[in-house]
C-alpha cells in the first residue's frame, strides 16, 4: 500500500482544528501568569480563582437563563415551522421558510444592529429579555433544519393508522408523532443551548450591560493577569460543550434508529 | 387524505399549514423583516441629535451629508456637522475593501483546505466510521468562539506560546511579529469556519453515484481526470454552499478584528458599530449596513453566475 497522503493530510488538518483546544488545558494548569513556554509547574489555583469570582457566578446565571429560554422557544418555533412545511403545502411556503432561515446567511452584526435600532426607537428597554429575542432569531433556523429532517423521516402511514384507529389530530400528534421526533427535539434544544451560550454579538449589543459568559470572558481579556483564569474557565467550558454534544449526537442517532432512517451523519 | 369539499379555506390543508407556521413566521417578520426594513428606511433619512429625522436624502450613500439639530429658538432643524456618505467616504471604502479582501482570502483558504478532508471522509472512510470522523471535525466548532479567538491571540502574541517556543528552542532570535496582522486574522477566521466548509462539501460528495466514477475509469480516464471531469463538477453544489456559508459571516465578523487585530485593523462590522452607537449617526450606520449587505449579495450572485458558466462549459 502506498503512503496514505489524504489520511495524513486529514489528520494534520484535524490537529490544526484542535490546536487551541489542546493548548487551553496545558496553560490552565500551568503555574505562571503568562501563557508561554517553558511550563512552570502544575497548579489548580486558576480554577479556584475563577470560580470564586462572584461576577462569573452572575454571568453564568444570566447565560443559563438566556440559553435555556432560547433553547425552549427556538425549538418550539422550530417544531411549528418544521411540522408545517413537512406535513402541509400552502401558499407562501417558500418565501416564509426563506425568511425564517434567512438569519443563517446574514452577517450577525447587521441583524443585531437592525434589531437594536428598532428596539431603541420603540423605547423597549434592553435586558436579558431582548438578548433572548435576538438569540431565538439566530437559533430558530438551526432548530428548523434539525427538526425538518426529523419530521421528514416520519412514516406518514403511522399517522394515518392512528387516525384510522380513531385518534384525533391532537392525540395523534401527542401519542405517535411526538415520541418519534422526541430525539430530534432534544438535539435541537441542545444545539440551540450551545449556540446561545456561545453567542457574543447579541449578548454584547442587545443587553443593558448584564454580563453573560461570552461578554464576561471578552471583558476579562483586557486584563493580562486574568488570562490564566480565562484558560481555566475555557477548559471547563470545552469539557461541558463536548459532553452536551455527545449527548445530542446520542439522541440524534437513537432518533434515526427509531424511525428506521439511514444515518447521514452530522448535525448540519 | 384531502378534506371534504365545502368546508372552506379555514379547514383546508393550506390553512392548517399557514396556521401552524404563523407563530414562527410572525416572529421572523417582527424581529427580522421589520428591523431590516427600518435599516433601509433610516439609510435614506436625515441624522438628528439622538433621533432620526424622516426627511428623504441619498447623501448617506453618495456625497456630503449634514447632521441636523432642532434649534429651540426657531423650531427649525439646523445643520450641525457634515460627513461623507458611505460610498464617498474613503475610510468606509477602505474598510469595505479590507473586509472583502479578508473574507475572500478566508473563504478561498477554508474551502481549498477543506475539500480534501471532505473527500477523504466521503471516499476513503468506512461507512460505519463516517459519523465519528464528522463528529471529530465538528467538536472544535462548538466550543466558545470568543475563547477560540482568544487562544489564537495567546498563541501568536509577542510573548505568547509560539514565540516563546521558537525563541526558547533557538530557532529564531527575535520574536516574530504575528499579532495585529491581517494574516493572523485570516488564519483565525479560516480556523473558525473550517467545519462550515467541510460539511456541505461532504454532503455533496456523498450524493455522487459511485458507479459514475467506475464508468469514467472504465472508459480509460485516469483517476485524476475522472476527478476533474466527474467528481469535482458533481460536488460543486457543496462547494457553492461552503463558499457562501463561510464568506457571508466572515465579512461581518466583529470579534476577530477586535481581539486579533487589536482594534488596529477594523473591518466593516466595527465601523457599523461605531456609527450606530458611539458616533450616534444611525443614518450613516444604516447606509453602511445596507451597503455591506449589497456587497455580500453582489459577490454571492457573481460567484453563482461564474459557477453556472463553469458547469455549462463542462458538459
Amino acid at each position: 500500500m502506498k503512503f496514505p497522503v489524504l489520511r495524513t493530510y486529514t489528520v494534520l488538518y484535524l490537529l490544526f482544528l484542535y490546536i487551541p483546544i489542546l493548548i487551553l488545558p496545558i496553560f490552565a494548569f500551568n503555574n505562571s501568569t503568562t501563557a508561554a513556554f517553558p511550563l512552570k509547574g502544575f497548579t489548580t489555583q486558576w480554577f479556584g480563582r475563577v470560580f470564586t469570582d462572584p461576577a462569573l457566578g452572575e454571568a453564568l446565571k444570566n447565560s443559563l437563563i438566556v440559553a435555556g429560554s432560547t433553547a425552549f422557544f427556538s425549538t418550539l418555533l422550530g417544531i411549528l415551522a418544521a411540522r408545517a412545511t413537512t406535513r402541509y403545502s400552502f401558499k407562501g411556503q417558500a418565501p416564509l421558510s426563506g425568511l425564517i432561515m434567512l438569519p443563517m446567511v446574514l452577517p450577525e452584526m447587521i441583524m443585531a444592529m437592525a434589531l437594536l435600532v428598532v428596539l431603541l426607537s420603540l423605547g423597549i428597554p434592553l435586558s436579558l429579555f431582548t438578548i433572548i429575542l435576538g438569540d431565538v432569531l439566530i437559533c430558530t433556523p438551526f432548530a428548523v433544519a434539525i427538526l425538518t429532517s426529523a419530521f421528514q423521516s416520519l412514516d406518514k402511514s403511522l399517522e394515518e393508522a392512528a387516525q384510522d384507529l380513531g385518534e384525533g389530530p391532537f392525540s395523534t400528534f401527542y401519542l405517535v408523532i411526538l415520541p418519534l421526533v422526541a430525539p430530534g427535539i432534544i438535539s435541537a434544544m441542545l444545539i440551540c443551548f450551545t449556540i446561545a451560550i456561545d453567542e457574543f454579538i447579541i449578548a454584547n449589543f442587545l443587553g443593558s450591560g448584564e454580563k453573560l459568559l461570552s461578554t464576561y470572558i471578552f471583558g476579562q481579556l483586557r486584563f493580562p493577569k486574568n488570562v490564566p483564569n480565562i484558560m481555566a474557565l475555557g477548559t471547563v467550558l470545552v469539557c461541558v460543550s463536548i459532553a452536551l454534544l455527545a449527548t445530542a449526537e446520542f439522541f440524534r442517532r437513537r432518533g434515526l434508529a427509531r424511525t428506521g432512517a439511514k444515518d447521514t451523519g452530522g448535525f448540519l | 387524505m384531502s378534506e371534504p369539499q365545502g368546508r372552506g379555506f379555514w379547514r383546508s390543508e393550506g390553512a392548517s399549514g399557514l396556521f401552524l407556521i404563523s407563530p414562527t413566521a410572525i416572529f421572523a417578520i417582527l424581529l427580522l423583516a421589520a428591523p431590516l426594513a427600518t435599516t433601509l428606511l433610516y439609510s435614506v433619512f436625515t441624522d438628528g441629535y439622538l433621533e432620526i429625522i424622516p426627511r428623504f436624502q441619498l447623501c448617506n450613500y453618495i456625497g456630503e451629508c449634514a447632521s441636523m439639530k432642532l434649534d429651540a429658538a426657531t423650531g427649525q432643524y439646523v445643520p450641525t456637522e457634515t460627513y461623507l456618505g458611505a460610498w464617498s467616504d474613503p475610510v468606509v471604502r477602505a474598510l469595505m475593501w479590507r473586509s472583502l479582501y479578508v473574507s475572500i482570502l478566508v473563504t478561498a483558504a477554508t474551502v481549498l483546505f477543506a475539500y480534501p478532508v471532505a473527500y477523504f471522509v466521503s471516499f476513503n472512510v468506512e461507512p460505519s466510521k463516517k459519523s465519528l470522523w464528522l463528529f471529530l471535525i465538528t467538536i472544535p466548532f462548538w466550543t466558545s468562539y470568543v475563547i477560540r479567538v482568544f487562544m489564537w491571540n495567546v498563541m501568536i502574541s509577542r510573548t505568547g506560546v509560539i514565540n516563546s517556543a521558537l525563541v526558547g528552542s533557538g530557532i529564531v532570535d527575535e520574536p516574530l511579529q504575528m499579532a495585529f496582522t491581517l494574516q493572523a486574522m485570516v488564519v483565525t477566521l479560516a480556523h473558525a469556519y473550517a467545519p462550515f466548509a467541510i460539511l456541505p462539501i461532504y454532503v455533496a460528495l456523498e450524493k455522487i453515484d459511485r458507479s459514475l466514477l467506475e464508468a469514467g475509469q472504465d472508459l480509460g480516464e485516469t483517476r485524476f481526470r475522472t476527478f476533474l471531469r466527474v467528481t469535482l463538477p458533481l460536488s460543486m453544489s457543496g462547494v457553492i454552499a461552503a463558499v457562501l456559508i463561510v464568506f457571508i459571516p466572515t465579512i461581518g465578523d466583529y470579534i476577530t478584528p477586535n481581539l486579533i487585530g487589536g482594534g488596529k485593523i477594523p473591518m466593516i462590522a466595527n465601523m457599523i458599530e461605531k456609527q450606530m452607537l458611539k458616533a450616534d449617526n444611525r443614518a450613516l450606520g444604516s447606509a453602511i449596513a445596507v451597503s455591506a449587505m449589497l456587497v455580500v449579495g453582489a459577490v454571492s450572485l457573481l460567484f453563482l453566475f461564474l459557477n453556472r458558466r463553469y458547469l455549462k462549459g463542462n458538459k
